[in-house]
């Protein structure tokens, strides 16, 4: 029972941050590449203030799954940073908190691209 | 009810846009819960596994980008996306999708400036606006001792 509620939660709080961008794009025409930069924005504004955090504890990965979480932990890696090192944390935590997404997400696009032909527009 | 055909576009107009609008949120709904839902059923078996919590977050990050690229290439993410829409978009695995699919399309164009290029051309901007939100973050946590 607790394990489905730990999945519901995931799956309920993962569901209305999607909404809140189904929102944006029906309501306001921003673009996909809006859309997405906004969410990573107000994930690291959200982390700053510290309100993202509980959300992280309650809905675990319906929190950092949407791209909102992604700026969260660009946002949690910079304070750790600073808090480690300093000054130069600042330019260094975000990025190596975040550092095996970004990793990922190049290597793989890229061997995938390359491995792949393009597909119809149908 | 009898009514003209015009009057019939009139009403058809005003009910649906908003119909839609609640449609594409329900699957918007679905459809990003299930990704989460997915994500954290990987969180847990990387932790029943024995990995640390930031090890487990950090390999579900990893596997959704792997697996939503491969989807992308099979050219099976953008068929979920046209009613997932933002329920697509906006997890990571949209992230990864929006690095797959301007890369194949622009792969004619070469390997430097096609696909090379063309693979940031939504995910450059996510990572310019939120690294340097991230570091100035820092740099007030800093200047105002707030760490």
């Amino acid at each position: 029972m607790e394990t489905f509620m730990e999945y519901l939660k995931a799956f309920v709080v993962g569901g209305l941050i999607c909404v809140v961008g189904q929102i944006l794009i029906d309501k306001t025409k921003l673009t996909p590449a809006r859309i997405l930069v906004s969410f990573v924005v107000a994930g690291v504004v959200l982390g700053a203030l510290g309100l993202y955090e509980p959300l992280v504890e309650f809905a675990g990965a319906g929190a950092t799954v949407p791209l909102t979480g992604f700026g969260y932990l660009l946002s949690k890696g910079a304070l750790e940073g600073v808090r480690e090192i300093g000054l130069m944390g600042a330019l260094t935590g975000g990025i190596t908190a975040a550092a095996a997404g970004i990793g990922a997400a190049v290597v793989f696009g890229f061997l995938i691209s390359l491995i792949f032909k393009p597909g119809d527009k149908s | 009810m009898k009514m003209t055909a015009s009057e019939y576009d009139r009403l058809n107009k005003q009910v649906s846009p908003n119909s839609s609008v609640v449609k594409n949120c329900i699957f918007a709904f679905l459809i990003g819960g299930l990704i989460c839902t997915i994500g954290e059923f990987l969180t847990n078996s990387f932790l029943h596994m024995g990995m640390l919590q930031r090890e487990a977050a950090a390999l579900t990050s990893v596997s959704l980008i792997f697996i939503a690229a491969l989807l992308t290439g099979l050219n099976v993410y953008d068929n979920i996306a046209k009613f997932g829409g933002a329920g697509t978009l906006v997890p990571i695995t949209g992230f990864s999708n929006s690095i797959v699919a301007p890369a194949l399309e622009f792969k004619s164009e070469g390997f430097v400036l096609g696909l090379g290029a063309k693979m940031f051309i939504i995910a450059g901007p996510v990572l310019v606006y939120g690294i340097t939100s991230s570091v100035v973050y820092g740099v007030i946590a800093f200047l105002f001792k707030l760490y």
